[in-house]
């Protein structure tokens, strides 16, 4: 019986009206938003039988359409507040990658096909509480930003969001739950230390560097656009106009290897993946073509911002399945 | 960053503060339910009211600080302090009204946030309830009206902050609308008892006009100078000539020197309907009058539901008439009826208190040793009333101790009640038994509707006495007097501008013309709303085909009603369902048309790669089928939906043609 009521558990899902996570466009149905009065609907209610009692008392007719055109007005309302949620869709956008600490921007898109606006909804994290209110005027979409923070690297889901409406009395609380197919690659909190050294099988370090580095200075060229701009020779070109590139003797075939094996075995596996994430920032940062090398994953020498997001996705990833 | 804690609800009443446009309308709100109790309270009360509004309103316009708590409380103990030194309590009805408006402002002063919004406008509720304790006219109920329109702008807006003003309010205007139906059948099938359930306080019946038990000189001509309704009458075929409509109230047999009483009402059993002359079918309205009796024209010859016929002829109710009562009346004019009674009755239609009146019981006894019988006595006695000259006035002077001989003797200027007390008073001293009748005499038929009002100023007292062979017969010493009473009414029988009802007067005749068609809308306002009571209920069930329909056929007949109501409105909510969305519908046809040509779309094909697929294989139609992908495309997953582009795509789909 308990496990029937677990997260997910196939009674729960059943009740819910859908099974977790929902791909696509999730149109809320009438069966999956719930209503109930809110403690001014019932402040109402208590409104409303006082006011019945006063027009039996005194025998007042238009006590009687008062009270009953307020109590239509309620159940009008009840309707209205349920129809502000109902048969809205809502899908989920891309959530851009982040570091592990910050916060993921997870887009709903809440796409309103009715001819008529749906004001003040509120759009809710169930997990961390991250909230806000928006106003989907008709046939239009709106999106919601949630900022969900990212504790620990690997993918973040989603998970569950409410969408909760009051509008238009504030009498009834209609709301609903939806849990699409949203994730959010969360890179390894980078640590800040130093590239490592240079030079072939460099015992401290876990990198080294094939041929030679990108020191020793051999001259000037036109410049590209892929340079980095650290190579663009700056003081030539405040003399002379000429926008020329340093060379270097090694550069072409300067390639940085950031390994897992040769960092101490005092660090553990998340630590590891920390520095290395570091390195990958500095080493995409120096302008060096670098490698990932991780236990049973190898990230071939490259550099550029796709390649950077591969070595991180790889590193956030490490040991999932 | 957001943290991690749940942060607090933003849609939570106790912490949404309230803009200064909803509480502009909750102001608006409150002087709406507030304006008729300034007529009554005092106005000092009604000047701390409107202070209060008036300083919420200027800290909304200036950014004052909120009102300190302990000058609230100030305030309400000086509004008590205040309401108890002017009405000697606090829990009257009256005071307690004043109080609760007392009260609105200040709730009003300490509303910031959307919950006390909330509760500023349930309290409107309460102040437009108490407003119908005084009076439930059309114009009170078109004010009330508008002060819940703005009740519920109010609420929206409250609930919607940002949104623009002109669609809160024509979302308030869709849910009243939407309430209209709920509305009427709760009000229509909402089983009704009568009430009061329990006790009505003390000052319930404050202000109410109308006959009484007692005939005093001058009482009556005290109410003839009020316009106020007494009841209407309205008539299944003929109306009754002017002569013939002498509408019977309390019975006064006792007299003590200066006041008639009416004494016990002993009840009877129906009387046997009087015989010969013409009998009339008519439906009563009776207004409000907080006493037993019920008018009816004379000879009453039916008695309504829970009311009861008394020994003299008159109808009284089980339960004071408390609010607006319908009743079925037949009465038969001209008719003879009780041609006995008894003896005991008859003692007492003659006693008299000894050594009042001397002048007048003399007259008596000299009619006595002239007259040859009663009705030669009556005769005699009606005479003289024709040749004393004495004048008919709405201002009749103050009388002392021996009023009957002041007024035929001294005076001689009076009212119905002077003629009719005078006229009993020879009649007893002369040995004929006579009793004074109280009620109305007239009533003016509408033009319009044919109903016939009577009014207080048509209040009326006349006499019966009993005649060997006869029984109890009328006798009108007013009409005797002053023949213009009887086919003219008041308005010509007294002296021009004493101190008629404006209304009376002749000379506006114009303004009476707009009163008869705004009397005939009251009626029937008073009919259909406001006289809708358990009786009607009933009817109106039978009406839907259900007779003798108790409560249980009420609720279940209700919950029918409603259920259909919500479901109704559960269909109009589901609109869409029947609608689909235009952009989709074009494309499954679309679609459609494709895979009857062989081109089936796969489940995870984007529409790009698609219509693609379908031009290749389709290179004679491959324009059009690429023009529908991008259309489609545009319109689904960009950001706008214009009309323009969603009636080009169902055309060209419309008008695609494969080969």
């Amino acid at each position: 019986m308990l496990r029937a009521l677990r997260p997910n558990s196939r009674l729960l899902n059943w009740f819910y009206g859908f099974t977790p996570p929902e791909r696509g466009a999730v149109l809320l149905r009438h069966r999956r938003v719930y209503i109930v009065p809110t403690r001014l609907g019932w402040m109402f209610a208590a409104t409303l039988g006082l006011l019945l009692l006063g027009s039996i008392n005194y025998s007042l007719a238009l006590g009687f359409v008062l009270t009953f055109a307020l109590a239509g007005m309620g159940l009008a309302g009840m309707v209205h507040t349920a129809r502000n949620l109902a048969l809205l869709s809502v899908s989920a956008g891309r959530a851009e990658p982040v570091f592990a600490g910050e916060a993921a921007q997870f887009r709903l898109y809440l796409d309103n096909r009715a001819r008529f606006d749906r004001p003040a909804i509120l759009v809710r994290h169930l997990a961390c509480g991250a909230q806000l209110v928006v106003h989907v005027a008709a046939g239009s979409v709106t999106d919601a930003a949630l900022a969900v923070p990212a504790a620990r690297r690997g993918r973040l889901v989603l998970g569950r969001v409410m969408l909760e409406t009051r509008f238009p009395l504030g009498l009834f609380r209609s709301w609903s739950y939806v849990e699409p197919d949203a994730s959010c690659i969360v890179y390894p909190r980078p640590e800040r230390s130093a590239l490592p050294p240079a030079g072939p099988h460099a015992s401290a370090g876990a990198a080294r560097a094939l041929a030679q580095g990108n020191d020793d200075f051999s001259g000037l060229r036109g410049y590209q656009r892929s340079d980095s701009p650290r190579h663009v020779a700056w003081k030539v070109f405040a003399r002379s106009d000429n926008l020329l590139t340093k060379q270097f003797s090694g550069d072409a075939a300067a390639e940085l290897w950031l390994e897992w094996d040769p960092l101490p075995a005092s660090l553990d596996t998340e630590a590891r993946l920390s520095r290395l994430t570091g390195w990958v920032l500095a080493a995409e940062r120096s302008g060096a073509r670098y490698g990932l090398r991780l236990p049973g994953h190898d990230i071939a020498p490259s550099r550029g911002d796709s390649h950077r997001a591969a070595c991180l996705q790889a590193l956030a990833l490490f040991g999932a399945p | 960053m957001s943290t991690l804690l749940p942060a607090a609800h933003p849609l939570a009443p106790e912490l949404r503060a309230v803009s200064g446009r909803d509480l502009a309308g909750l102001i608006l709100a409150l002087l709406l339910v507030a304006a008729p109790h300034a007529l009554r309270a005092p106005w000092w009360l009604i000047l701390l009211t409107l202070s209060l509004y008036g300083w919420r309103a200027a800290a909304l316009v200036n950014h004052w600080a909120p009102a300190r708590r302990v000058l609230l409380l100030l305030i309400t103990a000086a509004a008590m302090l205040g309401v108890w030194l002017e009405y000697g309590m606090i829990f009257g009805r009256v005071p307690g009204i004043i109080l609760l408006v007392v009260f609105s402002g200040l709730k009003l002063m300490e509303t910031r946030t959307h919950r006390d919004a909330a509760v500023v406008a349930f309290l409107c509720c309460f102040l437009i309830i108490t407003n119908f304790l005084y009076t439930q006219s059309v114009p009170t109920a078109l004010l009330m009206a508008a002060a819940l329109a703005a009740i519920t702008a109010t609420l929206v807006g409250c609930s919607a902050p940002g949104r623009p003003l002109r669609a809160n309010l024509r979302t308030s205007a869709l849910l009243l609308a939407h309430a209209v139906p709920a509305a009427l059948a709760l009000f229509l099938l909402f089983p009704r008892v009568q009430g009061p359930t329990w006790g009505l306080p003390q000052d319930a019946q404050a202000g109410v006009t109308g006959l009484s038990d007692t005939m005093s000189p001058g009482n009556v001509s005290e109410l003839a100078q009020s316009d106020a309704l007494a009841f209407r009458a309205e008539f299944a075929g003929a109306i009754p000539s002017s002569r013939q409509r002498y509408w019977r109230g309390p019975v006064l047999w006792d007299f003590d020197g200066r006041n008639w009483r009416a004494g016990p009402a002993l009840l009877i059993e129906p009387p046997p309907s009087p015989q010969g002359g013409r009998s009339y079918r008519y439906v009563m309205l009776l207004e409000p009058h907080q006493r037993n009796w019920l008018f009816a024209l004379e000879t009453p010859a039916q008695r309504p539901a829970n009311a009861n016929f008394t020994v003299d002829r008159q109808l009284v109710s089980v339960l004071p008439v408390r609010s607006r009562l319908r009743y079925d009346m037949v009465s038969v004019a001209d008719g003879q009826a009780d041609a006995h009674e008894s003896e005991a009755l008859l003692r007492r239609a003659l006693r008299l208190p000894a050594e009042y009146n001397p002048r007048a019981t003399a007259l008596a006894a000299e009619w006595r040793r002239d007259a040859r019988d009663a009705e030669d006595l009556l005769a005699r006695a009606l005479k003289y009333f024709r040749s004393a000259k004495i004048s008919y006035t709405l201002e009749p002077p103050l009388l002392g101790r021996d009023a009957v001989d002041e007024f035929l003797f001294v005076t001689r200027s009076g009212f119905c009640e002077h003629f009719s007390s005078a006229f009993a008073f020879l009649m007893r001293a002369a040995g004929v038994p006579a009793r004074v009748v109280t009620g109305y005499l007239g009533g003016d038929p509408n033009p319009v509707d044919g109903i016939l009002t009577i009014r207080q100023s048509d209040a009326h007292a006349w006499v019966e006495v009993y005649l060997e062979g006869h029984g109890w017969t009328r006798v009108d010493p007013t009409a005797a007097a002053v023949p213009g009473r009887l086919d003219f009414g008041l308005a010509r029988s007294v002296p021009a501008g004493a101190g008629l009802p404006l209304l009376m007067r002749p000379q506006l005749e114009w303004l009476r013309g707009l009163r008869h068609n705004w009397e005939a809308l009251v009626h029937q306002w008073n009919l259909r709303v406001l006289g809708y009571n358990p009786e009607r209920q009933r009817e109106f069930m039978s009406w839907l085909g259900v007779e003798g329909a108790d409560w249980r056929d009420m609720a279940a007949a209700l919950g029918a009603a409603l259920g259909a109501f919500a479901l109704a409105l559960l269909a109009w909510s589901l609109r869409r369902w029947a609608r689909p969305d235009p952009v989709q519908a074009a494309w499954r046809k679309f679609c459609g048309k494709l895979a009857a040509r062989g081109v089936e779309r796969r489940p995870q094909e984007g529409p790009r790669d698609y219509t693609d697929r379908a031009a290749q294989r389709m290179p004679g139609a491959s324009d059009p089928i690429r023009h529908i992908g991008a259309l489609y495309v545009e319109l689904r997953y960009g950001k706008l939906r214009n009309s323009a582009g969603i009636s080009e795509l169902a055309q060209r789909v419309r008008d695609l043609r494969l080969v």
